[in-house]
């Protein structure tokens, strides 16, 4: 704006400086002419709250379907893994702590209602119980996290994270062993490989999501989301949804082969 | 409005010609342009970008062209041989071809196109910038510490257990890389969804749109399963799991399943776009409206659709089962539909139709005639007892390079020649650009289609030494690629010489239809002075007074 007032001093007289302003100022910054009338969470390259909140909250639609395809990789190799060493991924998936794993389950599906739950505060406008919600779903997400870390620790104590410290050494193989004891362990092995990089990816997924929700609690708390505009809460929901959804799939997959009877 | 104060007061109404205040000068320096969120400047710092890749990658080209002059490996090593062809796939690949289209005709004209202020996530087009230049830093930093040596493919076991060369940085890059891209999509995706202008229905948006939104839709579903690959070859290499490697429980075919489930759709999220620039260039250079619009609309979706059921079409020698090379085969042919109907449909739009022959309508029509050649091969690779035949022989490079180069480059250059003048308000200088568009086209097939004979008698890809028979042809080829490098370095310095010297282009130089031609060149920050009313179908030529209402 500064280069453009230099250039209308420099060339023309007082009068017509003005004329070309009130042509020029509605293209260049629209911003300036409706401000008033609108939201000040509206940016200035959408026309109404309502086409923002539709952006955004596709995008967030579209973000999902693409992280979908990026779980779907790693699931497609769980696959054909499973399906070529059936008894180390059975004999594997029974050293996971099943009642640990069911617990995070619940707590989980728990923190989709306290999510459910604050987006709706939110679309109602109650502010105090939007907080309380967001405040409590981050609990249980951090609930989720430590008993993961627990889980990750009890492997650690009986050297069952992949690398060079991996060890069977102490534990009962099945008999009659499929293969050697070598390509029998190194099977268990890609099993937790590939059980450390689905559950950390959903880690990290879990740590992303608690930061986003503990921005919208610090802006909640500032008095944001006062006047109905709650696309933000809505995002975050469908995001928080979504890691719920996948660790859905995993449970299943990586706890419940050796009890499904697929040994 | 500066009639009696500038010599050039006789002129009617300069602001007519070019605006004395656009999103070139509303604000200076560097940081203007680092943190700006202007879809249109976003669109020129990846025009930076993307050139400066397409040199570097076409420089590994060069060398690799003149390697290959003389029957002897003479010039470079083996090893070198190896590291220069992976450098020039992987920078033309990932770095050039997938970008270029939509991050910088894509990024300038798609809201413009829209009537839109901007795309949806302006900051997270910038972001994706910034990521796209991670990964190119990522990439030619691994190139600088000795290179890779696995092809842009990337193969296991080769990459993750034998190649001794910098695959995990590349890696990263690609892996960086990709998250621009998908950035790039989503926001596309979002922004024609939603921030299409009053009356502008789905059917009344031009074809470039519409392709751009097929491609967004590959983008998104395939880019995560290349990163997700990528981590696992990253993580096999690193750790020695077996997950691809089959000398330590992996399944090798698993790798080539995923890779291709990815770079075979890559293929349309090259071309795709391109095909659009050529809807658009068709259109307003026979100025008439694009025969069968509805059916290249669907056609994109449908290429797009098909394209993710194909990628085993470049498995057809890796030992998968009969069964599944035969379903691969024949969707493969059945790709070959839609991508026929676009052409056939541009030859009809061109059918009495008032067709002058300026630069961007040279490389339509360049486009049009390579595309068709590089379809038809693909024709023969889908059969598979052809391809039997010529995988991995020089056939193959020739096919490809006929869709990417013969298909994608032309149309990028195309459409930079036609919005050069929105871009920059400048005109380029219209002999040098038809000169070069015949010199490029001459160029290019001097340089490929000698390499089709190659590969039909049988040299294969990937050797830096060949036998005495096949020189003559390989020397056609590299003449032809120095054609091809005049070809590209001529533009280079006309379109910067048109930036301080040429004569300034108007809001419509080309008479054409379309909202970004009915805004002033360059046109302002907000694109328009007001939000445009759509009333016609787009390609509108005899009803262009009404085309735009407010
Ligand atoms: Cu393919």
């Amino acid at each position: 704006m500064s280069a453009e007032s230099v250039h209308h001093d420099a060339h023309h007289d007082a009068a017509h400086h003005d004329a070309v302003e009130g042509q020029a100022a509605a293209p260049r910054s629209p911003q300036a002419g409706h401000s008033g009338a609108h939201h000040p969470a509206l940016a200035h390259h959408f026309d109404s709250l309502e086409q923002q909140q539709e952006a955004q909250s596709l995008g967030m639609w579209i973000f999902l379907a693409s992280e979908l395809l990026f779980f779907g990789g790693l699931f497609t190799v769980y696959t054909v893994a499973r399906w070529a060493y059936p008894e180390a991924f059975a004999f594997a998936s029974g050293h996971l702590v099943l009642w640990l794993g069911t617990l995070n389950t619940v707590v989980l599906l728990t923190s989709s209602l306290t999510m459910a739950l604050a987006v709706r505060a939110s679309q109602t406008c109650e502010l105090r119980s939007l907080r309380g919600y967001l405040v409590l779903t981050i609990v249980l997400g951090v609930v989720f996290l430590g008993i993961k870390m627990t889980e990750y620790y009890l492997d650690y104590r009986e050297h069952l994270i992949p690398g060079p410290m991996f060890s069977l050494a102490g534990h009962e193989l099945p008999d009659p062993l499929p293969g050697g004891t070598r390509e029998f362990t190194r099977h268990v092995e890609l099993y937790f490989w590939i059980y450390f990089t689905m559950t950390g990816l959903h880690a990290l997924h879990m740590i992303i999501g608690i930061g986003v929700l503990g921005v919208l609690l610090i802006l909640a708390r500032g008095g944001r989301y006062t006047t109905g505009y709650f696309a933000p809460i809505e995002i975050a929901g469908l995001y928080w949804h979504f890691v719920d959804i996948v660790w859905i799939f995993l449970f299943p997959l990586l706890y419940l082969i050796h009890h499904g009877g697929a040994a | 409005m500066s009639t009696v104060l500038t010599p050039e007061a006789a002129e009617p109404k300069p602001d007519a010609v070019r605006p004395r205040e656009h999103y070139l000068n509303v604000r200076f320096g560097i940081a203007s342009w680092l943190l700006t969120v202007d879809h249109k400047r976003i669109a020129i710092l990846y025009v930076v970008g993307i050139t400066l890749m397409f040199f570097v990658g076409g420089a590994a080209a060069t060398i690799v062209r003149v390697e290959l002059m003389t029957p002897a490996g003479d010039l470079v090593s083996r090893d070198d041989y190896n590291k220069l062809f992976t450098a020039h796939g992987i920078i033309m690949v990932f770095f050039y071809l997938i970008p270029a289209i939509p991050a910088v005709l894509g990024n300038f004209v798609l809201p413009m196109m829209l009537g839109a202020r901007d795309l949806a996530f302006p900051k997270l087009n910038l972001l994706s910038w910034y990521i796209y230049v991670a990964g190119g830093v990522f990439t030619i930093v691994a190139l600088l510490a000795g290179g890779i040596d696995t092809g842009w493919t990337f193969y296991t076991p080769y990459s993750s257990a034998d190649s001794h060369t910098h695959v995990i940085v590349t890696a990263l890059g690609i892996l960086i890389v990709g998250f621009s891209s998908i950035l790039t999509g989503l926001n596309f995706v979002v922004t024609i969804h939603t921030m299409r202008a009053p009356g502008l229905t789905w059917f009344r948006l031009p074809l470039f749109v519409w392709s751009s939104y097929a491609t967004s839709l590959i983008i998104l579903l395939g880019t995560p399963v290349l990163a997700i690959t990528v981590v696992l070859l990253a993580v096999e290499r690193i750790w020695g799991v077996g997950i691809f490697d089959p000398a330590i429980g992996g399944d090798p075919l698993l790798f080539q399943h995923l890779f291709w489930f990815y770079s075979h759709p890559a293929v349309y999220i090259m071309v795709l776009p391109a095909m659009g620039v050529v809807s658009e260039l068709v259109a307003a250079f026979s100025r008439k409206n694009v025969f069968g619009y509805h059916f290249i609309a669907f056609a994109s979706i449908a290429i797009a659709v098909l394209g993710f059921l194909v990628w085993g079409h470049h498995m057809f020698v890796a030992g998968i089962s009969p069964y599944a090379s035969l379903i691969f085969s024949l969707i493969s042919f059945l790709v070959a539909i839609p991508s026929a109907i676009k052409v056939f449909n541009w030859t009809a739009t061109l059918y009495q139709g008032s067709v002058s022959w300026q630069t961007p309508m040279l490389y339509a029509l360049g486009f049009i005639g390579l595309f068709t050649i590089g379809g038809l091969t693909g024709l023969f690779l889908a059969a598979l007892a052809v391809d039997l035949h010529v995988s991995d022989t020089y056939f193959i490079v020739a096919h490809f390079h006929y869709i990417m180069v013969g298909g994608t480059v032309m149309a990028y250059m195309g459409g930079l020649h036609y919005w050069w003048p929105k871009m920059t308000g400048k005109m380029y200088p219209e002999w040098w650009g038809r000169f070069s568009a015949i010199l490029i086209f001459f160029g290019f097939n001097l340089t490929f289609f000698p390499q089709f004979v190659l590969g039909y008698q049988g040299m294969p890809r990937r050797y830096h030494e060949y036998v005495a028979e096949f020189q003559i042809l390989n020397v056609m080829s590299t003449a032809g690629a120095s054609i091809l490098a005049v070809g590209y370095v001529v533009p280079l310095i006309y379109l910067l010489w048109s930036l301080g010297y040429a004569k300034d282009a108007g809001p419509n130089p080309w008479g054409a239809t379309g909202l970004e031609w009915q805004t002033p060149s360059p046109p302002p920050t907000d694109n328009f002075a007001k939000t445009p009313v759509v009333v016609n179908p787009p390609y509108t030529f005899t009803a262009k007074e009404a085309e735009v209402v407010g």
